[in-house]
């Protein structure tokens, strides 16, 4: 009896290691593949990286993954010299700028479509919201032509309206649901108050849309930070020009600078990776959230 | 009283009026414009615009192959978008909807590539790519195959699939996130009661997984396609087109009809028909689900 219960003992305990095995077996395997598709992601950026910091003569034949001596006065000259401190600014400018204008009149908008009456609203708002679904690849010629009329071809302004313009159907949708969502309440009692519309919706809902107004900041800020079409069509000077659309300039220019080029790359990427690390919990339900709704 | 009613909807209506400026100046009236222009022969320049009926479209459809193979190579991207990329991203996430430790770091990173710029991707594998002293070349020679090297991006018989690895690596981890979602989105018990019945993962997978994916992967299809026939940053950072007309797509054929030949009218009889050509893709897509849902 000792020597079956043992005997059994010992088979459960064989049976338990096996599992184990192949359940770590299993694990490692697909820890591998992940592993290799994620390094697959990062060592471009890496590669770009360590370029960026290698002279003109190794840049072709030095492989290693870090330079022994970084050439790190190559930021200095790209964002001197290669003109990409000035793309940095303008970018930054452009981002900013239509960034507010996106979050200012879509949530004036969404707010008057979620809580004010007006004749022809529903119409108004499904008419807003089809140009999100209805592609119109050849817009951006009548874009241009339009600009050309207006004499907003290589402005700021020529740059920043249509970029804003583009972001509103998103943004009054995502923020007609946020204000659809939130209870009335604080907002009726704020009318027997006395405060006026405009005072309701500054002081009211506005602050309490923040989570949305965030989602839909981010997301216009990587649009237009990554935008180039309509930067190549209505750009020309220099001087007015976005990073995305310098640096194709510059390798036009300079196409065997590589380590500048890098440098003006990682210049580029640099903004993007640090909001994409900082809020990539927010991106990412935004983006799921917008795309399992929609 | 009614004074006081007025004075009210026209308060109401001033906080949509910037927008519906903006909309009708920068949406509708260039909409209208692509297909007034597009039945004429205007260069850009020109005061007046002189009407030439459909003869734009009747050359596009009867004389001008390299925009059609601008779109069959569109095609050909999407074709390895849907299929490859899509299915590698399923893949990804069907793992990583597993509890598996550092899950999220994966998902950090595969989302990567989709926050970049085509234009920034594409410089980067520009040079993975190079005849010289491109990575691939020397991966080659560092395994013995230096035979294969070759400038990836300038020859021919691989221009078109170097460019379509490029799209797909900067799109895939855009699909493993939303396709994340869809799977976690699935009640765990449902998984539960299969296992009970004796379901084994397959079965699970088949029975239990894919019909509550549905409404997903048509998602995720119609976006791939819509984003990757609209390519265009990518290219234009890599081969601008070429060689030959081995990459073009059809918005480098759009841009270049424009600014390069300065036929205006044309490219919008171009953009028309290539608009019309998406948005019946697309319903041929929802019509699909819904007959698929019904079943």
């Amino acid at each position: 009896m000792n020597t079956r219960s043992a005997l059994s003992l010992t088979g459960t305990a064989n049976e338990v290691n096996y599992e184990r095995v192949k359940k770590l077996t299993v694990s490692v395997f697909v820890h591998a593949f992940l592993v290799l598709v994620s390094f697959s992601c990062l060592f471009p950026l890496w590669w770009a990286f360590a370029s960026s910091l290698k002279t003109q003569q190794t840049v072709f034949t030095d492989l290693s993954f870090f330079p022994s001596q970084p050439q790190w006065q190559n930021y200095l000259t790209a964002w001197t010299k290669a003109n990409f401190g000035l793309y940095f600014l303008n970018s930054l400018f452009y981002t900013v700028c239509v960034v507010v204008g996106v979050l200012l009149i879509a949530s004036m908008a969404a707010y008057a479509f979620s809580r004010l009456q007006f004749p022809g609203k529903n119409v108004l708002f499904l008419v807003l919201i089809s140009t999100m679904m209805i592609p119109i690849p050849g817009s951006f010629i009548a874009l241009y032509v339009l600009l050309n009329k207006l004499g907003l071809v290589d402005t700021r302004l020529g740059y920043i309206l249509p970029q804003i313009n583009g972001g509103l159907a998103l943004g009054i949708f995502l923020l007609k649901t946020f204000f659809d969502d939130l209870p009335k309440e604080l907002e009726d009692s704020a009318r027997i108050d006395g405060c006026g519309r405009f005072r309701v919706y500054w002081h009211i809902a506005l602050p309490l849309a923040r989570p949305a107004l965030a989602v839909l900041a981010i997301f216009n800020i990587l649009a237009v930070w990554n935008e180039y079409i309509l930067a190549m069509l209505v750009l020309s000077a220099k001087q007015l020009m976005p990073l995305q659309r310098g640096l194709m300039v510059f390798q036009g220019a300079h196409i065997t600078q590589y380590p500048l080029l890098m440098a003006g790359i990682v210049i580029t990427i640099l903004p993007v990776l640090a909001i994409y690390l900082m809020l990539q919990k927010h991106i990412i339900k935004g983006i799921t959230a917008g795309a399992v709704k929609g | 009283m009614n004074l006081h009613r007025v004075r009210h909807i026209v308060g109401n209506y001033v906080f949509v009026l910037p927008a519906l400026l903006l909309f009708l100046i920068f949406s509708i009236y260039p909409f209208y414009k692509v297909f007034q222009l597009s039945i004429t022969d205007w260069d850009g320049i020109s005061p007046q615009l002189n009407y030439i009926g459909l003869a734009n479209f009747i050359d596009l459809f009867t004389d001008n192959p390299v925009f059609w193979h601008s779109m069959r190579n569109a095609f050909y991207v999407t074709f390895l978008a849907l299929t490859v990329q899509n299915f590698l991203a399923l893949g990804l996430a069907l793992l990583c909807d597993r509890d598996i430790k550092g899950g999220n770091v994966y998902r950090v990173i595969f989302y990567l590539p989709p926050v970049l710029s085509g234009i920034v991707v594409g410089l980067i594998w520009n040079w993975i790519y190079d005849g010289n002293y491109g990575l691939l070349n020397h991966f080659l020679a560092f395994i013995g195959l230096e035979d294969l090297s070759r400038a990836w991006l300038a020859d021919s018989r691989t221009a078109l699939i170097a460019v379509s690895i490029i799209h797909m690596w900067k799109g895939f981890g855009w699909g493993f996130v939303i396709l994340l979602a869809g799977l976690q989105s699935i009640p765990r018990e449902l998984y539960e009661a299969a296992r009970v019945d004796g379901a084994n993962a397959w079965v699970m997978f088949r029975h239990v997984t894919v019909p509550l994916m549905i409404p997903v992967f048509i998602l995720v299809s119609i976006l791939t396609i819509l984003g990757t026939m609209q390519v265009f940053d990518i290219i234009i950072a890599t081969t601008g087109g070429g060689p030959g007309y081995h990459t073009e797509v059809p918005i480098t054929r759009i841009v270049s009809t424009m600014i390069g030949s300065s036929k205006f009218g044309y490219a919008c009889a171009m953009g028309v028909v290539f608009g019309l050509i998406l948005l019946a893709i697309s319903m041929v897509q929802i019509k699909a689900s819904k007959m698929m849902r019904q079943v």
